[in-house]
């Protein structure tokens, strides 16, 4: 369904008008308004204009792209609570008309999915955090021993002056040992963190951190020194900080004029540059992924991704946020991992009546686990992705978002039943 | 004879706490505080029982376990096992492996007191 169609209907029932009366009012047929609110015929730009009119209404605010991620977004909200049933055949409509409401959506969507992992986080701190196990057994063992020395001096009436002194002394020792372990223990655990910085996993605050710059780091291009551009939690997250070595090392290897000037002329085309460059494939995309912004250079979104699939680096492009939504293996990383050291390339094609067509370039590295030739190798896939122009014909990689938004019904790499559209049962 | 108990503990003042309330109540203790050399102690020593904490420098309690119980000689040799995790897969983990007796710290003396007669008498 065309959004412009949504936008025309969701204004003319604000308004009160009826079709009949709006399509009087711009010189259309009823009928053909008709068409038009329900996507089956495009709209022209004097149309718009007329209609725009008519419904005292900005044209730009009814021509403006509607904003696509919040509609993502707002469906993403209603699939995570997929037992409400929420009308999600009407989410552009809902973001349409009430797009203030749709906001609160996906952002209390978001709020939730960011509590939910600190509360995991949390959770699983007690058994993972090395710091804090060690601190609660020192604990534990004080308590232990205070507990069974009080219980020895006031069950034992006959006990010598000896043995009193003696267990005094433990349960002093114990009680002062307990108290410093009690202010680390405290210390340790009240960390201040701003809200914001506090909801986010070291992975997401360091592509938060580098979303702010475009995923550009002006002061790591020309040698400059790598605190002088970053604040200095930044520069001392040691996520954040990994990140910039690598990229250091290439700046370095691919400086920022040659760099540009060469894709410009290959039209930013990774496999060329890297043949005339002479560059790995992996370090020319996350040199794309890094230009800075400027009229003519197109924008590329980069996704990383371990042996394990996990994402550990994602910027994101208009259409594409691999950080939301649980992934589709039906994009060429995936496929890449299986076989290192082979760029993976093709179109893909997202579902829906948008149909982002992304030329798609993805390779795999593997290097051997320092521990033994017994252990798995080391594997980083790199994805980089641009948007070009659709219809990539029936070649194109038909991929996704996340399955319970995805309106691919019949996809065979489906993983979980979608909530966009009922699901046929041989998705089930 | 008295009845000889080993225990396993490296923490100083639990072992002390231990050992007396053991000892006044007839049984002889022998103390061993390190994980990694506390088998070759239980061969050499051939207690009555064990008391074996969980976390132990050099070798987990729990390895310790799985050790004994893999030995025909040690195979039936009561253990009880002290810890500070007393999270439900710990005490499935030493069960699995066979401990007797899991007992959480904090305790109180007449826990291990009733446990240990339970186990080996008086």
């Amino acid at each position: 369904m065309d959004r412009i169609g949504e936008r025309i209907r969701a204004r003319r029932m604000d308004v009160g008008l009826s079709q009949r009366d709006l399509a009087e009012a711009v010189g259309v047929s009823p009928s053909y308004l008709n068409l038009i609110e329900h996507g089956k015929r495009a709209a022209g730009g004097s149309l718009v204009r007329k209609l725009a009119l008519a419904m005292q209404l900005d044209v730009q605010l009814l021509s403006a792209r509607e904003d696509e991620a919040l509609v993502e977004r707002v469906r993403t909200a209603a699939a995570r609570l997929s037992e409400i049933a929420t009308e999600t055949a009407r989410t552009e409509a809902f973001v349409s008309r009430y797009p203030g409401f749709a906001r609160l959506v996906a952002e209390q969507a978001a709020r939730i999915e960011a509590l939910d992992t600190r509360l995991r986080m949390l959770s699983d701190r007690i058994t993972y955090d090395p710091e804090l196990a060690r601190a609660l057994h020192g604990v534990i063992s004080s308590v232990t021993a205070i507990q069974s020395a009080a219980g020895i001096l006031t069950s034992d009436d006959s006990l010598d002056a000896d043995w009193q002194a003696r267990f005094h002394r433990n349960i002093h020792d114990d009680a002062r040992r307990l108290a410093e372990t009690s202010r680390a223990l405290i210390a340790y655990l009240d960390v201040p963190h701003d809200a914001d910085r506090g909801l986010m996993t070291p992975l997401e605050a360091r592509s938060a951190a580098l979303a702010r710059t475009g995923f550009h780091r002006a002061h790591l291009e020309t040698g400059g020194s790598r605190r002088s551009g970053a604040p200095v939690d930044q520069a001392e997250d040691p996520l954040l900080a990994r990140h910039d070595a690598q990229y250091a090392k290439d700046a370095a290897a691919l400086p920022l004029d040659t760099f540009r000037r060469t894709a410009d002329r290959l039209d930013y085309d990774p496999l060329r540059l890297s043949a005339e460059l002479g560059a790995p494939l992996a370090r020319i995309m996350r040199r794309l992924a890094s230009l800075p912004s400027r009229p003519g250079t197109p924008d590329h979104g980069l996704m990383v991704i371990d042996g394990a699939g996990a994402v550990t680096l994602a910027k994101p492009v208009e259409g594409f946020n691999p950080s939301q939504g649980r992934g589709c293996s039906m994009w060429p990383i995936f496929g890449a991992l299986g076989q290192p050291g082979r760029a993976a390339t093709g179109t893909v094609v997202l579902p829906g009546e948008t149909a982002r067509h992304f030329a798609v370039h993805a390779l795999a590295e593997a290097a051997p686990h320092p521990g033994g030739a017994h252990l798995a190798p080391l594997i980083q896939a790199t994805m980089l992705l641009r948007a070009v122009p659709g219809d990539a014909g029936p070649l194109a990689i038909p991929a996704g978002l996340d399955c319970r938004i995805c309106q691919r019904s019949t996809c065979a790499a489906r993983r979980e039943p979608s909530t966009v559209t009922p699901p046929r049962r041989q998705d089930l | 004879m008295a009845k000889r108990i080993l225990l396993i503990e490296d923490e100083p003042n639990i072992v002390e706490a231990l050992s007396f309330i053991l000892s006044r109540d007839g049984f002889t203790v022998h103390i061993h505080e390190d994980g990694e050399t506390a088998l070759g102690r239980i061969t050499a020593g051939a207690p009555d029982m064990i008391i074996l904490d969980a976390m132990l420098p050099g070798r987990s309690g729990f390895d310790i376990l799985r050790d004994l119980r893999a030995d025909s000689a040690t195979r039936d040799l009561p253990v009880m096992m002290l810890t500070a995790r007393g999270q439900a897969k710990d005490r499935q983990m030493a069960e699995d492996l066979g401990v007797d007796h899991f007992m959480t710290k904090p305790f109180a003396n007449e826990e291990v007191l009733a446990q240990v007669h339970a186990l080996i008498g008086s």
